[in-house]
């Protein structure tokens, strides 16, 4: 990692308003960074010369005066997000050659900051997936190493190749998605920091859609004042999104004292669980004394329905994505399969569809399907809909009760083997997204904060959960924990 | 519950996704994985919860219904995979 790369997103805002670095040389560093990391498969769509133009556009601005938190620093971005006139294919063979003729809205809003876009990340296909390795584009890499082994480990997903980038410095900064823990989850597997806000805080327009009433954007950054910095630029109401919020937006960054005092903590008995390694539950106790130690009251709580989360999201997330992925029919954009003489167009979108969508995609495009079919809907459907109301119900108790942020876990083990879980059935990759996808299910604000090492080296996160619109206070107490915490560790460059 | 081929072929079927014959023993196989796992679900006392509707609650925005945007045909038919003369090509739908 060079020194450029390696910066975080302040210290670099900071230098390029002194005039101590200029965008363009950034942007420089960080384009060969990623030249040299083809082995990460990180970067999955580069786009070297738009970048150049937005460096020198944003020295232009700097030199001017008006000079916008994110003006001049280089990005990545998930290939979820459409992009104008830059490939967007959610990692997905259906969209190939897809070129979005309009900007998703986050990303129009990181561009207006000033932000300079290095490219398109890799992920798992529709951000289906927990280890990157669904993805059209071949598996993403993790840049940290158990040891000295050359066993490659997964970088997390579904957004893996934005951890991956973020954590080995090809970008200072990178977009990601979360739907039931694709942000948090890669980044406890890489060692950085990520968030995914309250649904509804970033707009989803422009962003390919999995399952709707899930998904949000959030930002993966190095440090927890990065987070704040980019989720700022990446949040507010659009009128283009029904679903956003039409709140203000706070000063995040301005929010971040590290003071803590008098904070309440909860601490979910639901979430040990049995056979949770050793080493995540002395994670998890050493959280707990950093911030009694910060001077937050610590109580133990209850959530009680934290068992049914996970068969809840696998009826509510492929029943939206079944809905969602209809529109990749072959008829207005993306794949079309050949047709053989005499087929119609039922042949042509079944065929399509066989062609176009990968297996994992396949099985909850039909997994949806099924739940939502005649006869299966209230059994399924609607009963995962009333567990999905306790679920909520349970973490607006403890909040009623006086408790500021829930702290967890944010994975049931380090970053695995690429292919390890290839045997396993789908389920026991599902159980990935244990301690993170409660929190997409009831809509709040959860933070991925980087806290440890396992015996091997690998990074260890901890999961902290707010309260509703209160991602100034929950970015707050992950500040708290971060400098309590001082994970400094990177991965060593061996791509 | 357990499903089986012809249901795993059913269910491709509406879902418009080709899956051969020799593949779906397989599938359904998967199916009853999956399903087995949402069973859980059916130990949880519902009586009386109304199923979520919308996880913020929040009510939508009304504007007025006149037309914003629009007059692009060029820009939205651009990356369809067949198109002439302004309109989206299909293979013949009604003999």
């Amino acid at each position: 990692m060079s020194d450029l790369t390696s910066m975080t997103v302040a210290a670099a805002r900071d230098a390029l308003r002194a005039g101590k670095v200029t965008s363009a040389e950034l942007t420089e560093a960080c384009l060969s960074a990623i030249e040299g990391a083809s082995a990460l498969n990180a970067f999955v769509h580069r786009t070297p010369e738009r970048a150049q133009e937005m460096a020198a556009e944003a020295d232009k601005r700097i030199r001017s005066g008006d000079a916008p938190a994110l003006c001049g620093i280089p990005m990545g971005i998930k290939d979820l997000f459409c992009t104008k006139g830059v490939p967007s294919q959610a990692a997905s063979r259906i969209l190939e050659n897809f070129v979005p003729e309009y900007e998703s809205t986050v990303t129009q809003q990181l561009f207006d900051a000033g932000a300079v876009m290095l490219g398109k990340l890799n992920m798992d296909e529709f951000a289906m997936g927990s280890s990157n390795e669904t993805s059209v584009y071949g598996n993403a890499v993790n840049p940290w190493r158990r040891g000295n082994e050359a066993t490659e480990l997964t970088p997390g997903g579904s957004s893996g190749g934005s951890a991956s980038a973020v954590a080995a410095g090809l970008c200072l900064a990178a977009t990601g998605t979360d739907t039931g823990g694709s942000i948090r989850q890669p980044a406890a597997f890489t060692g950085i920091t990520g968030i995914k806000p309250t649904y509804g805080r970033c707009s989803r327009w422009g962003i390919v859609a999995f399952a709707s009433s899930l998904d949000q954007a959030g930002p993966m950054t190095r440090d927890v004042r990065d987070a704040a910095i980019v989720l700022q630029a990446m949040c507010g109401h659009d009128p283009k999104d029904s679903t956003s919020a039409d709140l203000p937006v706070p000063d995040f960054e301005a929010m971040l004292t590290g003071d803590i005092r008098g904070k309440t903590i909860g601490i979910p008995r639901e979430y040990r669980m049995d056979g949770m390694p050793e080493e995540i539950e002395a994670l998890w106790a050493e959280g707990r004394r950093m911030l009694e130690d910060a001077g937050a009251r610590i109580v133990d709580i209850s959530l009680p329905h934290t068992k049914y989360a996970l068969p809840c999201y696998y009826v509510i997330a492929p029943a939206e994505a079944s809905s969602n992925l209809a529109r990749y029919d072959g008829v207005r954009y993306g794949h079309r399969a050949k047709l053989a003489q005499g087929d119609g167009i039922v042949e042509m979108y079944e065929k399509t569809r066989a062609e176009g969508f990968g297996p994992e995609v396949q099985r909850r495009v039909m997994v949806g399907t099924y739940v939502l079919s005649a006869g299966f809907y209230d059994a399924y459907y609607n009963r995962a809909r009333k567990v999905r109301t306790l679920i909520k119900k349970d973490f607006e108790d403890a909040f009623a009760e006086g408790v500021d942020a829930i702290l967890t876990p944010a994975t049931p083990s380090a970053a695995f083997g690429l292919g390890e879980m290839t045997e396993a059935d789908p389920v026991a990759m599902y159980l990935n997204d244990v301690f993170t996808v409660t929190v997409n299910l009831a809509g709040l604000p959860g933070i991925s904060v980087p806290a440890g090492q396992d015996r091997s080296g690998l990074p260890l996160g901890l999961q902290l959960i707010g309260r509703p619109w209160e991602e100034g206070d929950l970015l707050n107490t992950a500040y708290a924990l971060e400098r309590a915490a001082g994970f400094t560790a990177r991965p060593e460059k061996w791509w | 519950m357990s499903i089986d081929t012809a249901t795993a072929a059913r269910v491709a079927k509406l879902a418009r996704i080709r899956v051969d014959d020799d593949a779906l023993p397989a599938l359904a196989g998967e199916f009853n994985t999956i399903l087995g796992f949402i069973e859980q679900l059916s130990e949880v006392d519902v009586d009386g919860v109304e199923p979520m509707v919308s996880v913020t609650p929040m009510r939508l925005k009304r504007r007025d219904d006149t037309v914003t945007d629009g007059g692009d045909a060029g820009s939205v038919l651009s990356n369809a995979p067949d198109a002439r003369e302004g309109f989206y090509a299909v293979p013949k739908v009604v003999e």
